[in-house]
C-alpha cells in the first residue's frame, strides 16, 4: 500500500476538524474500553494467561525456523500447498498465478491485514480478476475507495449517515433503490448483495490469526461469518500470512485466543473460530478443491534480529488503538499506511521506513495504556521511544527540534545552569505580564494561547521552592 | 528458491544456525506432548453444572436453547421452534447418520431434504461433535455427511446435542479429534468453534444479528 505516513501532522489536523469523524470517534472511545475491561474482570486468570501467551509467542519466535518448516510439512501432508514469498511482489503474482490457473474473475476476501500491506486489491484489478471485500466494514471502505482506519473495525470512522449514502449510492442498479434509515436495513441489505458474491466467487482469500505447526492448520476468528462463506464456496482457498503468525500446537493457539476477543472486543470468544486443514476431503460435499498458504517474510525476519522483535508477538486485536488518546482523537487514517495506534507507530517505521514514518512514534502522550491493554504485554511505549532516538540519531528531524533538543539536553546535564536559567525565566514572565498576571499571546507558544491564556509564575521555580522547605 | 533465503534469513536474525538434532526432539515432544496450558477454572464442575453454564453462556449470546428428556421429543422441539418464529417447515439436514436416531416421520409436516446447503435454505438442522461450556461454544466438524455449508448458509440453523456431548473447557475436543484421527495427526477440513449467531458491529458499533451466516442458532439439548 502506497504510504502517506509522512503527512502525518497535516492528516492528523484534517482529522481534528473532520465534523463525521469526530462523531464516529466518541461512540468508539467508550465502548471498546469498557467491554475489554469487563471481560476481563469476568476471568479471574486473565492475567496469568496474557503470561502465557507472551511465553508461547516468543518461544515460537526463538523456534522460528523449526516450526515454519514443520507447518509447512503438514500443510503439504494434507494435500495442501506452501509459498514462501520474500516481498510483496512475490506474494501478489503468486496469487495471480494460482487465481489464472482456475480462469478466476471474481476473488471474495475476507479481512486480512496482509492483503492491505501487499495492495492486493488493486493489483487483481490491473489484472482484471474483481476482489470483494466480505466483512461488512471492509466492505464500506472498498465501497467508499478508502482503507481500513482500524485494524478490527475498518469502518470505525464513518457514521451511519455516511453508510446510507454509500449504499444508496452503489446499490441503486441492483434492486435496492431507496436510501435506508436503520443499521438492521443497512446489514440486511449489504447480506442479500454479497450473498451473490459468495455464490459467485472463483476463489476466496482469507487472513490467518494462527497457523499451526502440530496439524499443518490455519485459524481465522470472525463474527460475521463472512471467513466461512469465503473459503468453503469457492473451488480454491488461498490463506494469506506472515511469518510470525505460527504456534506450536492447538493449546497454544487455544491460550491466545483465551485473550484475543476479550482484548479486542470484550467479547468471551468471537463468534466464529474456524480451522481449516488442507483441502476437501475424499467424499465431503463441499469445502475447496485446493488450499493454499502464502507464506510472507516482508521484513519480519529482518525484524527478528533487531531491537523490536517484541512487536511481532503481536496478535492485531487492537486493543492498543482502542486505549490510545490520540488515535482516539485522530482517527486511524491520520497515519497513513496499513497500522494505526501505538501498533502502527513501531510497525510502519520498522517495515517502510524511518523516513517516512518518523512522526509517528511521536504521536503518542506515553501515557502507557497501550502496553497495560497488550495481551502479549508489548513494551509499545518503550520502542516508541527507542524510534525517537533514532530518528534523531539520523539527523531526521528539522534544525529547529534537534537545536531545542540539544540545548535541553545541555541544560540537563548542568543542573547550576538549568537552576539559573529557570529562575530568570520565571523572572522575565512575572515583569512582561506585568499586573494582569497572565499572557494572552506568547512567542513559541501560539498553539497554546490560541484557547486560553498562558498564567504568569506566581513566586519561585519548583526547585527554588523545594530548597525553601515547601514540600505540599 | 525462497523457502532457503527466508529460513536462512530467520536464522540470521535468531543469530544462530539450523538447531541441532537434540533440540529439534525437544521440540517434536513439545509438539506431540499434547500438554495442556492454564485452563480457566470456570468450566471445571459436576457434568450436571457444565450443561447448565454452557446453556448461560450460549443465551448470553444470543442462541436460543431448549432442553428435551429423550430423543423422540427432537423432531417436535424443532416443530414447536419453527411455528414459534413464524419459519417455513421446509428443512434442510445434514444426512449424519446420528441425526437418524430421531423419529422425524412423527413429523410429517417437516419437509426434509438431506445434504448440502443451497443459497435458498431458510433452515438448517446438524448434529455437534462436542460443546464446550467455557463459553458456551459448539464444534462442528466436516466429514461427508457433514457439510459446513449448513453451518453458514440458511437464516436459521438449529443444533441437536446430546447432553453428554457437553464438555467444559475446548481442549477436550482437542483431544477428542487427536484420538479419532488416531496416528495421522490431521483434522478435519473445517473445524467449526460457534459461540452464538453470526453479527457485526461494523455500523457504529451497533450489534447486529445475521450479517453473513445465521441470524438464529437453536440449540435442542437431548437428555439431563
Amino acid at each position: 500500500m502506497q504510504s502517506t505516513s509522512h503527512d502525518f501532522i497535516a492528516r492528523s489536523r484534517a482529522g481534528l476538524a473532520d465534523g463525521d469523524l469526530q462523531q464516529a470517534l466518541a461512540r468508539f472511545q467508550t465502548g471498546f474500553t469498557a467491554k475489554r475491561a469487563e471481560a476481563a474482570a469476568r476471568l479471574p486468570e486473565f492475567e496469568a494467561l496474557r503470561d502465557e501467551a507472551v511465553e508461547i509467542k516468543n518461544h515460537s519466535l526463538e523456534h522460528l525456523d523449526f516450526y515454519l518448516d514443520y507447518f509447512a510439512a503438514k500443510v503439504e501432508e494434507s494435500g495442501g500447498t506452501v509459498h514462501w514469498c520474500v516481498t510483496p511482489e512475490e506474494a501478489r503474482q503468486t496469487i495471480l498465478e494460482i487465481c489464472q490457473a482456475v480462469g478466476a474473475r471474481t476473488v471474495t476476501k475476507s479481512k486480512s491485514m496482509i492483503g492491505e500491506e501487499i495492495a492486493l486489491n488493486p493489483f487483481l484489478e490491473e489484472n482484471n480478476i474483481e476482489p470483494i471485500e466480505t466483512d461488512l466494514g471492509e466492505y464500506i471502505v472498498q465501497l467508499a475507495e478508502e482503507y481500513p482506519s482500524h485494524i478490527i473495525a475498518p469502518a470505525v470512522h464513518k457514521t451511519k449517515d455516511q453508510v446510507a449514502d454509500l449504499f444508496y449510492r452503489h446499490h441503486k442498479g441492483r434492486g435496492a433503490d431507496r436510501r435506508l434509515e436503520g443499521v438492521e436495513e443497512l446489514v440486511s441489505e449489504a447480506r442479500a448483495m454479497l450473498r451473490q458474491r459468495f455464490i459467485a466467487a472463483d476463489v476466496g482469500i482469507t487472513g490467518a490469526n494462527f497457523l499451526v505447526a502440530e496439524t499443518g492448520t490455519t485459524a481465522i476468528v470472525t463474527n460475521e461469518g463472512n471467513g466461512d462463506l469465503t473459503q468453503i464456496l469457492p473451488r480454491v482457498h488461498i490463506v494469506l500470512a506472515t511469518l510470525e503468525k505460527v504456534v506450536p500446537t492447538l493449546e497454544d493457539m487455544t491460550t491466545i485466543l483465551r485473550v484475543l476477543a476479550r482484548s479486542a472486543t470484550g467479547q468471551e470468544f468471537s463468534t466464529y473460530t474456524t480451522l481449516s486443514t488442507g483441502p476437501k476431503r475424499p467424499g465431503d460435499m463441499d469445502g475447496p478443491d485446493a488450499f493454499h498458504v502464502i507464506l510472507l517474510d516482508n521484513g519480519r525476519s529482518r525484524l527478528l534480529g533487531s531491537a523490536y522483535r517484541d512487536i511481532l508477538r503481536c496478535i492485531k486485536c487492537g486493543a492498543c488503538m482502542n486505549h490510545c488518546p490520540v488515535y482516539g482523537s485522530i482517527g486511524g487514517h491520520a497515519y497513513g499506511w496499513v497500522y494505526p495506534g501505538p501498533v502502527g507507530a513501531v510497525l510502519t517505521p520498522n517495515l517502510i521506513g524511518l523516513k517516512e514514518a518518523r512522526h509517528l512514534p511521536n504521536a503518542s502522550t506515553f501515557c502507557g495504556r497501550c502496553e497495560a491493554v497488550c495481551p502479549v504485554r508489548i513494551p509499545l511505549p518503550g520502542l516508541m521511544r527507542r524510534l525517537r532516538q533514532e530518528e534523531f540519531d539520523a539527523k531526521l528531524l528539522a534544525p529547529r527540534y534537534r537545536l531545542g533538543l540539544s540545548l535541553w539536553a545541555w541544560f540537563a546535564r548542568h543542573p547550576g545552569f538549568y537552576h539559573l536559567a529557570g529562575a530568570l525565566g520565571v523572572g522575565l514572565l512575572r515583569l512582561l505580564a506585568a499586573r494582569r498576571g497572565r499572557f494572552a499571546r506568547l512567542p513559541f507558544a501560539g498553539g497554546w494561547t490560541a484557547g486560553r491564556d498562558m498564567p504568569a509564575p506566581e513566586g519561585g521555580s519548583f526547585h527554588a521552592q523545594w530548597r525553601r522547605g515547601r514540600r505540599v | 528458491m525462497s523457502r532457503a533465503r527466508i529460513i536462512e534469513s530467520v536464522r540470521r536474525g535468531l543469530g544462530r544456525g539450523e538447531l541441532p538434532e537434540q533440540a529439534k526432539a525437544a521440540l517434536v515432544a513439545r509438539l506431540n506432548g499434547g500438554g495442556n496450558n492454564l485452563i480457566p477454572a470456570r468450566s471445571a464442575r459436576p457434568h450436571a453444572e457444565q450443561v447448565a453454564l454452557f446453556v448461560e453462556m450460549a443465551q448470553g449470546v444470543q442462541a436460543s436453547v431448549a432442553r428435551v428428556d429423550g430423543g423422540a421429543a427432537v423432531p417436535g422441539a424443532v416443530a414447536d421452534y419453527l411455528a414459534q418464529h413464524n419459519l417455513p417447515s421446509d428443512i434442510v439436514m445434514a444426512p449424519d447418520e446420528a441425526l437418524d436416531a430421531y423419529p422425524w416421520a412423527a413429523r410429517p409436516l417437516l419437509n426434509m431434504r438431506r445434504g448440502k446447503a443451497e443459497d435458498s435454505d431458510q433452515v438448517s438442522i446438524t448434529g455437534a461433535e462436542m460443546a464446550f461450556a467455557e463459553t458456551g461454544t459448539l464444534m462442528l466438524t466436516s466429514a461427508g455427511a457433514r457439510p459446513s455449508t449448513l453451518n453458514f448458509l440458511p437464516e436459521t440453523h438449529i443444533v441437536v446435542l446430546r447432553a453428554e456431548q457437553i464438555t467444559g473447557a475446548y481442549e477436550e475436543g482437542w483431544k477428542y479429534l487427536r484420538a479419532r484421527a488416531g496416528d495421522v495427526a490431521t483434522l478435519p477440513r473445517t473445524v467449526n468453534l460457534i459461540t452464538g449467531p453470526s453479527r457485526t458491529g461494523d455500523i457504529e458499533q451497533t450489534m447486529q444479528l445475521g450479517a453473513h451466516g445465521p441470524r438464529r442458532l437453536h440449540i435442542i439439548i437431548v437428555g439431563p
